[in-house]
């Protein structure tokens, strides 16, 4: 580790991983109540744990992005960061906040939650997603803003490299489109116009500047190729993902009270939305194809590979087979779209943020690499947690595909609910898959406890 | 990429490019917003109705449900259940919940008054009479 303040992400990753652990139980919970329906009802009915699992991830997902900020910032601006204590307090805050919000949505009934939270002064709860109180939303713009602060100070005193400033719009652009999640007017259709102003400019827009960001880093760090080559490609990257992806916003503005033209806009530039992880995928393998030196972290090279194809995969491949008007016409809202998150979220966001642990977790450990034992380990878990989303992608397009069908194709279409008996197969082999995927994590964390002989620190 | 393609110029088209789609889409969505009026029907946002999205926020409905697609995928599709259901099966369904069948979905009880029950139905009403392009493809939603 070059300087000390970048040990500040340790906690914000294991924080992460313990996160993305009860995302998972929340996950395998949702799946069996899909199939047994009243499994757990009424102490955590499905829309609780929804909630639980689908903040769960959020949060995970931004403890990730913090803390590979806080790590990689220092080494790119070539300097300690600003204020390694605000950075700790700011942990501290976050997880605090993060743990009592999950106990509420647990312990107490949504409506009370919202009585007791300060709802009535400003109604922002109870819409997918934000869902969180207040007063947890109000901390969210706190921690972000101390953070961005905190980043951005360091970047001012030190080195600005291309690398940075991606990152620093990708997370400046994350904290100003949260600021919409406080806006819920009583016209639902504006409600739903300027929910997608977070909800989509996030994970289509600003976040993959943060994941090409990271995957840039660590590809300079692993293989060696000149930073000239590598940030013009990330240029050109970023460049395609906001030009697609801002109009791409779109393809949601189909079914919900909007013009018509929006499924002419929405069609044709989210239909490009592909190419920048198409792009991605390219740069991962180009880059270590002309690799100058053998990094010993061979897990976190798989990691960079990973995530280049299953965001390709999942944002780029899912989001295309049902992004055109006339196909969403039929699959809007149904398994589809639950197929697509999967892998989507999984591929660009969740494994991103693994590389980022992975390359950075055994340095400030002291080492350049974890031994061959672990990182075997971890390599299994790669392998298991993506074989495993595979499969529930593949499961519930196939669930998607026959609800499309009976429910709404079918010149005799079923009721939601019939539908939904005649595809429970699919669901109990999303679960089983599941559960795999489980396996797969509870590999992945026993191998940071794993000895062996180690790689010195370089 | 060739060596006549710099970083600088690739750093350019970011930023040129990035600024012209986002005010295209700001412009869009001013256009949007004019055109709103005609298919929001938002004369007919009663306070009725706003107790009514109110009381769909607060107790969470969109973790189980779809309005107009958007949700959660585990329980009917509701933008378009005034038509299919009606009012008087609509109260009387969310009044008698949950089912207990078991090993079914449940759907609990949130002890709604009837004045509630109205406000719902009647949010429910103006979500169903927004001008979407005509989805769902079919009244089973």
């Amino acid at each position: 580790m070059q300087y000390k303040s970048q040990a500040v992400a340790k906690l914000y990753f294991i924080a992460a991983i313990g996160l993305f652990a009860g995302q998972i139980l929340f996950g395998l919970t949702l799946g069996l109540q899909y199939v047994i329906g009243d499994f757990l009802f009424p102490a955590i009915p499905f829309n609780v744990a929804r909630m639980v699992h689908t903040n769960l991830l959020i949060v995970w997902l931004l403890f990730g992005f913090m803390g590979g900020a806080y790590y990689m910032i220092p080494e790119e601006a070539e300097t300690e960061l600003a204020s390694p204590k605000l950075a700790l307090a700011m942990f501290w805050i976050f997880l605090v906040a993060g743990a009592a919000t999950v106990l509420g949505y647990l312990l107490v009934p949504y409506a009370t939650l919202a009585e007791m939270t300060g709802n009535n002064l400003l109604e922002t709860m109870g819409r997918e997603f934000l869902e969180q109180p207040l007063p947890t939303k109000l901390g969210i713009v706190v921690v972000a803003l101390a953070f961005l602060f905190n980043i951005t100070l360091t970047v001012l005193k030190g080195k600005k490299t291309a690398i940075s400033i991606v990152l620093l719009i990708g997370l400046w652009g994350l904290a100003v489109f949260f600021l919409f999640s406080f806006y819920n007017p009583v016209n639902i259709v504006i409600d739903k116009f300027f929910w997608w102003w977070t909800v989509h400019l996030w994970v289509e827009g600003v976040w993959e500047l943060i994941l090409g960001s990271f995957l840039a880093f660590v590809l300079i760090k692993t293989t060696g190729v000149d930073r000239e080559v590598i940030e013009k490609w990330l240029y050109v990257i970023v460049t395609l993902t906001l030009i697609t992806g801002i109009i791409g916003t779109g393809h949601h503005y189909y079914w919900i009270g909007t013009p018509e033209y929006w499924q002419w806009w929405g069609s044709i530039f989210s239909a490009l939305e592909p190419i920048p992880f198409f792009a991605m995928t390219v740069f991962a393998f180009t880059m270590v194809n002309r690799r100058r030196r053998e990094h010993p972290n061979k897990a976190a090279v798989l990691w960079a590979l990973g995530t280049g194809v299953m965001a390709f995969l999942g944002a780029g491949v899912w989001g295309f087979l049902h992004t055109l008007a006339p196909v969403n016409y039929y699959t809007h809202g149904t398994q589809i779209t639950a197929a697509h998150g999967h892998m989507a979220f999984y591929g660009a966001y969740a494994m991103v943020v693994l590389m980022m642990i992975s390359y950075a977790m055994p340095i400030m450990r002291g080492r350049a690499a974890n031994s061959n034992k672990s990182q075997v380990l971890e390599m299994w878990s790669f392998w298991l947690m993506t074989v495993a989303i595979v499969f529930i992608t593949l499961f519930l397009t196939a669930a998607g595909i026959l609800q499309v069908w009976l429910q709404r194709v079918s010149d005799t279409p079923l009721s939601f609910m019939d539908a939904q008996e005649k595809i429970a197969l699919f669901y109990w082999m999303r679960e089983w898959s599941g559960v795999v995927f489980l396996i797969g994590l509870v590999i992945y964390i026993i191998s940071f406890f794993v000895g062996g002989k180690e790689e010195k620190a370089a | 990429m060739s060596g006549a393609f710099t970083k600088s110029m690739a750093r350019n088209i970011f930023y040129g490019g990035t600024v012209f789609f986002f005010l295209l889409f700001l412009a869009l969505s001013f256009d949007t917003h004019s055109q709103l009026p005609k298919r929001d029907h938002r004369a007919d946002i009663t306070p009725q109705v706003a107790e009514g999205k109110k009381l769909w926020e607060v107790n969470n409905c969109i973790g189980c449900h779809t309005l107009m697609g958007e949700g959660a995928y585990f329980a009917p599709e509701l933008g378009n259940v005034y038509k299919r259901r009606g009012p008087d099966f609509i109260k009387a369904w969310i009044a008698s919940q949950p089912t207990g069948t078991p090993g079914r979905r449940q759907m609990p009880n949130f002890h709604f008054t009837d004045a509630q029950l109205d406000a719902i139905v009647a949010f429910l009403k103006h979500v169903d009479s927004i001008n979407d392009a005509n989805w769902p493809p079919n009244d089973q939603g």
